[in-house]
């Protein structure tokens, strides 16, 4: 990884099955000090932000990979160098590594010292404020702010002690349209503003940014000096659009790496399995009784709530025993069955602004208790940003539960590469025919939820999967303990 | 809706209990033939006779103790403490027997004891203190520290109500300063629900008691200054209302944890201490304290005056987190 004088930052592995990852934020810019372990940059794949510590100490020589790109794991993000290494420092270190770490041993280090002051003076723009700001205290909410919308804390000019950046400074900094270029100097737009200082530093054998289209026009061709595909595609779509200026009364604010995913996902996986959602009403009576039954038990003795999403949860995970062709996936010309259920459960975050999926992994292996407690675990875990990349990994079958709000009905989109999603309903008490014991109809009333199954036709036919949700309701009506 | 003084709502949601439950019953030095030392139960012997408004001995032990005991006999006593400082004369009874008997043998000891507490009128070292932080560390009591007439009424039959001991802390310098509508029907006040007594953008005041007065009058002092403060009144100690401190806090970012007892170890100290763990990313500024000095009450009217915090103490303190 490290020569003597360089140390290479790399696009770590955020869990056993990611592969890429996007960068966020540089913490540090070329020119910066680092120290070992000091956070350098923030990092996403589609469901998991965070930060990558420093592998070095030194000057940060060269960012290779621009915020907003996507790459492969292992890709070279960024090169620190020794301070020694750079400038004419001689109280630093004057040792043996530091004489070979001079020009003449080491080619590596020739670049090094030549591209720390080369992006410097681009910068001169958004750097004056920057200047004491940024030395001063940070609150914890101006923090949290400030890296929630990506915005530099220093920038932002402050009306606090001491000229101390309050929240309502950069609340209102995030308001205004300043924030919006500021921001995001790598964007196209800034060159059509300013075309005079360009910003984008030079370009890095690994940059993705694309090369300035000036002329918003041209959707077709590539841009004539584009030197190599971009690492992700979506940034040439999404910066068309953000040459429309915004009119009065619209405002702007940058998607989060969630949004993006959430994006991406529900747009391929529509493109991807064929769609169709059965409609079951399940008479709930017996899973209420058996809540109402263990629910203080499980209250003050455990602490957990038995959410009538853990009865349901649970009864799946059995029928789906009986039903392999529902917890499966296919994979080329294959068909992949399981002997476990990995059960994601979606979770909307607390804003309504985003969705994520944490999976119980082998939930065959949990009871009632067990389940009740798995949910509330990664609900909470997902609301309060506290999970692990594996959590949001390697499920097989999940279930939404959108009937919070009185929903009855609807048609959720499949978690790719699954091929089943439930859904589950407001529970409503319904006037329901049932019979009397002499065999009579009678009318009665009853707890009733709308459950559905959307399946991948591509997989699971229409008896298969009125068979399964028929199970599955047989399982609920009939719930004893 | 009648308006009443905070001290007639307190005599008037006494005496409906009274009415309506045989099993209340009032205990205290000189509540009956003189009617209690603020006439909180004036009258109150001549309607429900001696043996439910009983004058007891000077001996603050016998009356909690006999209340503890009348309580685990299915009554429901209301003690008063002439003042709030001689509750320490009880200490043993009311922290080693009534709070844990419930733990101990699973009988609940539905006792509780009134106690007019606060300074402002140089009443000196004993008879001026605030001492619900002593009482609020100890589990198994509950705390309340109503500040308007109508919580000093729906709090007070909440009190009787619950099957714990309850230390109901009335300010006395609020007992007829303090004037409000207050209904006659009977109604509960819930414990553990704060009150929001000043909505506000900018800086949350957390306090109780008498301090609300205190810090509204510093907040009006402050909308000159183009601050608007939000002002939670807890209204009771133990429980107390996490959710909407915090959200209070969410909203504003800045924070005044506000008591009149002393400061170290005060009820504050827990406060500032559960906002720092529970919402740090939302502080926009230390979370600031103003409580009195750690010394007794000063008898000399400007040294009381020094030691118990006032308007321009907290307006101070208010300017002070806003301009951070």
């Amino acid at each position: 990884m490290a020569t003597r004088t360089q140390t290479e930052v790399v696009m770590p592995q955020m869990g056993v099955s990611v592969s890429e990852g996007t960068v966020i934020k540089w913490l540090k810019q070329v020119g910066d000090h680092v120290a070992l372990d000091e956070p350098l940059l923030e990092i996403s794949t589609d469901k998991v932000d965070t930060e990558v510590p420093s592998p070095g100490e030194g000057i940060v020589s060269q960012i290779l990979v621009e915020e907003g790109a996507t790459v492969d794991v292992g890709t070279i993000l960024a090169l620190i160098t020794p301070e020694g290494a750079i400038g004419a420092t001689p109280e630093s270190e004057p040792v043996a590594p530091v004489t070979e770490a001079s020009p003449p041993t080491t080619p590596e280090s020739v670049p090094a010292p030549r591209a720390a002051p080369e992006p410097q003076p681009p910068r001169v723009g958004p750097q004056p404020e920057a200047g004491d700001n940024g030395k001063t205290f940070v609150s914890p909410v101006v923090a949290r702010i400030a890296a929630e919308h990506g915005v530099d804390p220093g920038r932002v000019p402050g009306t606090g002690a001491g000229g101390r950046v309050t929240k309502k400074d950069i609340l209102a900094f995030i308001a205004s349209d300043e924030s919006m270029k500021a921001t995001e100097p790598a964007r196209p737009e800034a060159h059509v503003e300013e075309p005079a200082a360009p910003v984008v530093p030079e370009p890095q054998p690994a940059a993705p940014a694309p090369a300035p289209t000036p002329e918003p026009v041209a959707a077709v061709a590539p841009p004539p000096e584009a030197p190599k595909a971009p690492v992700s595609p979506q940034p040439v779509a999404a910066d068309r659009l953000t040459d429309v200026p915004l009119i009065a009364g619209e405002s702007v604010e940058p998607m989060t790496a969630m949004r993006r995913g959430v994006m991406e996902h529900m747009r391929r996986s529509l493109d991807t399995s064929a769609h169709v959602t059965s409609a079951i009403e399940v008479d709930m009576s017996k899973v209420v009784a058996a809540r109402e039954r263990v629910k203080a038990e499980y209250q003050t003795t455990y602490g957990v709530n038995p959410t009538y999403l853990s009865f349901i949860a649970l009864a799946t995970v059995e029928t789906l025993r009986d039903y392999p062709w529902v917890n499966a996936e296919i994979r080329g010309e294959s068909i992949v069955t399981r002997q476990f259920v990995n059960l994601g459960i979606a979770v909307a975050l607390a804003d309504g602004k985003g969705l994520i999926v944490p999976v119980i992994k082998h939930a065959e292996d949990l009871n009632l208790l067990g389940m009740a407690r798995q949910i509330a675990d990664i609900a909470e875990r997902a609301r309060t940003k506290k999970l692990l990349p594996d959590d949001v990994q390697g499920g097989t079958f999940t279930i939404t539960n959108p009937g919070g709000f009185g929903t009855f009905h609807g048609t959720p989109i499949i978690s790719q590469p699954q091929v089943g999603i439930l859904g589950t309903y407001a529970l409503v008490k319904r006037p329901w025919v049932v019979q009397d014991e002499l065999g009579n109809d009678v009318i009665a009333i009853r707890p009733i939820m709308n459950i559905t199954l959307t399946y991948d036709h591509r997989l699971v036919d229409g008896a298969y999967s009125g068979q399964f949700l028929r199970d599955l309701r047989e399982r609920l009506e009939s719930w004893e303990d | 809706m009648p308006e009443k003084t905070y001290l007639q709502a307190i005599s008037d949601g006494l005496r409906q209990e009274m009415r309506r439950d045989p099993r209340v019953f009032v205990l205290g030095e000189d509540v009956g033939v003189y009617g209690g030392a603020f006439k909180v139960t004036l009258g109150f012997q001549e309607e429900f006779g001696p043996w439910r408004v009983i004058d007891m001995p000077l001996s603050e032990t016998a009356i909690v103790a006999g209340a503890t005991g009348a309580a685990l006999m299915g009554m429901r006593p209301v003690a008063e403490m002439q003042f709030a400082d001689f509750v320490s004369c009880a200490w043993d009874h009311l922290v080693t027997v009534a709070a844990k008997q419930r733990y101990r043998a699973g009988t609940p000891i539905p006792i509780v004891l009134r106690l007019p507490s606060g300074g402002g009128f140089s009443g000196g070292p004993f008879h001026s203190q605030n001492p619900e932080s002593s009482f609020a560390h100890i589990p198994g009591l509950k705390v309340v520290c109503p500040s308007t007439p109508e919580d000093a009424k729906g709090l007070l039959v909440s009190a009787i109500e619950d099957p714990n001991p309850v230390l109901f802390f009335e300010h006395k310098h609020l007992y007829r300063r303090i004037k409000g509508d207050v209904p006659d029907d009977r109604y509960t006040t819930p414990f553990g629900e704060a009150r929001i007594h000043r909505a506000g953008e900018d800086v949350t005041v957390i306090t109780w008691g008498a301090m609300v007065y205190t810090a509204d009058a510093a907040a009006a002092k402050l909308e000159g200054d183009d601050v608007s403060v939000e002002i939670v009144d807890l209204r009771t100690l133990i429980p107390w209302d996490r959710e909407t401190v915090l959200d209070s806090v969410r909203k504003c970012s800045k924070v005044l944890v506000l008591h009149e007892d002393t400061r170290t170890g005060g009820f504050g100290a827990e406060i500032a201490a559960t906002i720092a763990e529970e919402v740090f990313e939302h502080l926009d500024a230390p979370v600031k304290r103003v409580a009195a000095p750690d010394c007794p009450v000063p008898f000399s009217p400007p040294l009381e005056k020094a030691f118990i915090p006032q308007v321009d103490d907290v307006a101070a303190a208010l300017r002070e987190l806003a301009a951070y």
